[in-house]
């Protein structure tokens, strides 16, 4: 390696003179940004797809949940629901959420800000790679947007696509949309490959001089897993989403049964990559969650190497899982026995994980800032997804709970905690490194009680009505007798008045979250003192990210430490010097 | 190397860059054909009955094709070792991958056509042609840049892209070597 710490070369340096030059053009600004090949610009316009779309499949939510609790009356800002339109809601709600809020949001902003930063170089390895992937993933979300204006509408039948309904379009009754969905998907899992290819080589090669394997900030650690893990598993669903689309508009009969094929081979190519596609969005939430806990309490990290092989251990076992999906497909008993005890089996390293978090905070010195409080939240509301994930992993009770809103609610304590609670923790703690400045704290934690209390009266009444048996895909449940009765109507409307309420408080967030990047006061290099590379760069960071590319000499979570004065000890600072 | 970030440059994993993201390229390559193949395994198994579809299938074709993909690896190999004496033999590699698709679409595929084989007559020929399609595609994209490359190390830059477009190409060989015998050979 040749003077890896000379910063002299010459296109971040065009570009940075190009920013200060003289007046632009609106079109010039625009191209500025849209065409950069800044790892922290893609950030940026992932986060804010993601932001974008979560609004979306949030307003979705909003619509069907009204239809549930009040059904056949009109709903605010949307009309009448009709039945096909509630399944084409709710089959969006699931995808939008999972593939273009969580996956952009979790992996790609956070990925693309923080590898680069954290393992101190200038940029990721391939950066108009980069921007490739980002065009392909815009151009997958305005597919899905525009299918639902498409005659027929937006596909509906639930996000997990289920044949022959998916597979014929005359079953589906969304000729166009049905496509346009599952083109979508694909084309997403494309973007996200060759994101992911960019973070793990990134990550492998572009380290700064000193950091060493285990030097790597968890946060690192698990989006590179992550990616590892998507790429292993999505593959056999993107041939199966080829496969699903040639059923669908050319006529072949993979899925269709009538014609020679097999839908159970949808399900379990779509499973094989579902369930770790669950790890690999809870992996960089638990990363973040990592990074904030050890910061707010001043501890160091409890069995740093613990939590990295245990993560590879549960991305291992979750390839073993996908069938505790398909126990009612007419799979053998004997086979969802093995299914049963794969999956209480990684409920252990995720439980562990737990309990490394609690042991990080036991006598540290807590600081109860709002991300310390979203990381809290995680771990608190994590549990009760993972618990009531027991009884749905055991084959002789999911056949009771298969389908009903009992499996909604659990898997919501696992994917909300994730994508929402997660995120708001990272993108609170990171916030002063994206744009210089500190959000407000007092709005924050508002904004944090309002969400985290009505999300809990969200999901906890649709745990009682799903164990009284409340099936997912009904329209309007006064066509069921015996499920149309008072109380469990009540849970219904006050899980939908929970979640108008939660909504409502997230306008609080876009509100602190705006005027706090523009006004809020300004932030230092490292505001929270934490430890790790990026907090050494200037915040917001510059083209190139670091005046000098710095040189590591310790672990990441060095908090503590009994011979320094300051509670903590930077990456990137020598072992003789006072920081 | 104006352009490229430092971060680019870098090799602490000790392989150089390129080479890593091309060998985690055709991991993924690897899962999207073993999740195809593995589907159509499952169904050749329950279903004995497809042979007499399977039988259909042209294997002296298929085998000249298998011939010719594997001579285009040969010289992708001579092109790696004479890269820095500017020597054209990628064009060599170009010409196997191009008489490859054009025998594919040319003789065999409007052959099976007039026979009444269809992408939608029978599953197995759905799975016939999707898999060979997209091993085609493979093999198209790969010629498209091998033409890119050489046309950049003929003027001795960004040599290290003959190495990586030979190993890719070796892949699409080896997904070949897979899908020769699952769909001709196993009747």
């Amino acid at each position: 390696m040749s003077q890896p710490t000379e910063v002299t070369h010459g296109a971040h340096a065009h570009e940075h003179a190009h920013e200060h030059h003289g007046p632009q053009g609106a079109w010039e600004t625009f191209l500025h940004y849209a065409w950069s090949t800044d790892h922290k610009m893609i950030c940026f316009q992932y986060l804010f797809t993601g932001m974008g779309m979560a609004l979306i499949g949030g307003f979705f939510s909003y619509v069907f949940r009204m239809q549930l609790a009040f059904p056949g009356k009109v709903v605010p800002f949307f009309g009448t629901v009709s039945p096909q339109q509630y399944l084409q809601l709710v089959t969006n709600h699931g995808t939008i959420m999972i593939f273009w809020v969580a996956m952009p949001v979790l992996i790609a902003a956070f990925g693309n800000f923080l590898i680069p930063l954290m393992v101190g170089c200038d940029d990721m390895v391939f950066p108009r790679l980069n921007r490739l992937s980002y065009q392909v993933f815009l151009l997958s979300a305005i597919i899905l947007v525009a299918s639902f204006f498409v005659p027929g509408g937006g596909f509906g039948g639930s996000w997990v696509a289920y044949p022959p309904l998916s597979a014929r379009t005359d079953y589906n009754l969304s000729p166009i949309g049905c496509s346009m969905w599952i083109s979508a998907v694909a084309l997403e899992f494309v973007a996200f490959l060759m994101g992911g290819i960019n973070f793990i080589t990134t990550a492998m090669n572009s380290r700064a001089p000193g950091m060493k394997a285990f030097d790597v900030p968890i946060v690192v650690w698990m989006i590179v897993i992550a990616s590892i893990l998507f790429m292993c598993s999505v593959g056999p669903l993107i041939a199966g989403a080829v496969m699903l689309f040639m059923d669908q508009q050319v006529g072949t009969g993979f899925f269709d049964p009538g014609r020679g094929g097999d839908p159970i081979l949808w399900q379990h190519l779509f499973w094989f990559f579902g369930h770790p596609e669950v790890y690999v969005v809870l992996l960089p939430a638990l990363g973040i969650v990592a990074e904030v806990i050890t910061t707010f309490s001043r501890k160091k990290l409890f069995g740093y190497r613990t939590v990295l092989y245990t993560t590879i251990a549960t991305g291992v076992l979750s390839f073993f899982v996908w069938a505790h999906h398909q126990f009612i497909s007419g799979i053998d008993p004997r086979m969802a026995n093995v299914f049963t005890i794969t999956t209480v089996l990684i409920s252990i390293p995720i439980a562990e994980l737990c309990f490394v978090y609690i042991a990080t905070m036991f006598g540290g010195d807590i600081r109860f800032r709002t991300p310390m409080l979203w990381a809290l939240a995680f771990i608190a509301e994590f549990l009760i997804g993972g618990v009531t994930g027991i009884w749905l992993g055991a084959s002789g009770s999911d056949i009771y709970f298969h389908d009903t809103y009992f499996v909604l609610a659990h898997f919501h304590y696992t994917f909300y905690p994730i994508a929402i609670i997660a995120t708001f923790a990272g993108v609170t703690y990171w916030f002063p490194k994206m744009f210089g400045r500190h959000m407000n704290e007092r709005l924050g934690k508002i904004h944090f009680w309002g969400t985290i209390i009505p999300f809990n009266f969200i999901f906890i009444p649709l745990f009682i009505t799903g164990s009284f048996g409340d099936h997912r895909r009904i329209y309007n449940y006064n066509h069921f007798p015996e499920l149309a009765t008072p109380f469990l109507q009540d849970l219904r409307i006050m899980a939908t008045v929970a979640l108008v309420v939660m909504l409502c408080f997230q306008f609080i967030f876009l509100y602190n979250y705006i005027s706090s990047a523009f006004r809020g006061p300004k932030a230092e290099k490292n505001p929270w003192k934490a430890n790790t590379l990026e907090w050494y760069a200037a915040s917001p960071p510059p083209h190139g990210n670091f005046p000098v590319l710095p040189t590591v000499y310790r672990g990441p979570y060095e908090y503590s430490h009994p011979d320094r004065k300051q509670d903590y000890w930077p990456q990137y600072i020598p072992d003789d010097k006072e920081g | 190397m104006q352009g490229k970030p430092i971060a680019t440059l870098r090799s602490a994993s000790g392989t150089p860059t390129g080479r890593l993201a091309v060998w985690w390229l055709i991991a993924s390559e690897v899962v999207i054909f073993g999740g195809l193949l593995a589907s159509y395994i499952m169904h050749r198994i329950g279903h004995p009955d497809w042979a007499y579809q399977a039988a259909f299938t042209d294997v002296r074709i298929g085998g000249f094709n298998t011939m010719v993909l594997l001579t285009s690896s040969l010289f992708a190999v001579t092109a790696h070792h004479y890269a820095e004496k500017a020597a054209n033999w990628l064009l060599a590699t170009v010409a196997g991958g191009v008489l490859f698709a054009a025998i594919k679409f040319g003789i065999e595929w409007p052959t099976d056509i007039r026979e009444g084989n269809t992408l939608t007559s029978h599953p197995f020929w759905s799975f016939y042609y999707t898999a060979a399609g997209l091993h085609a595609c493979h093999v198209i994209a790969g010629c498209a840049i091998m033409v890119w490359v050489q046309n950049d190390a003929r003027h001795n830059r960004e040599l290290q892209r003959v190495e990586l477009i030979g190993i890719y190409w070796h892949f699409v060989d080896l997904v070949w070597i897979f899908l020769f015998p699952l769909l001709y050979i196993a009747k």
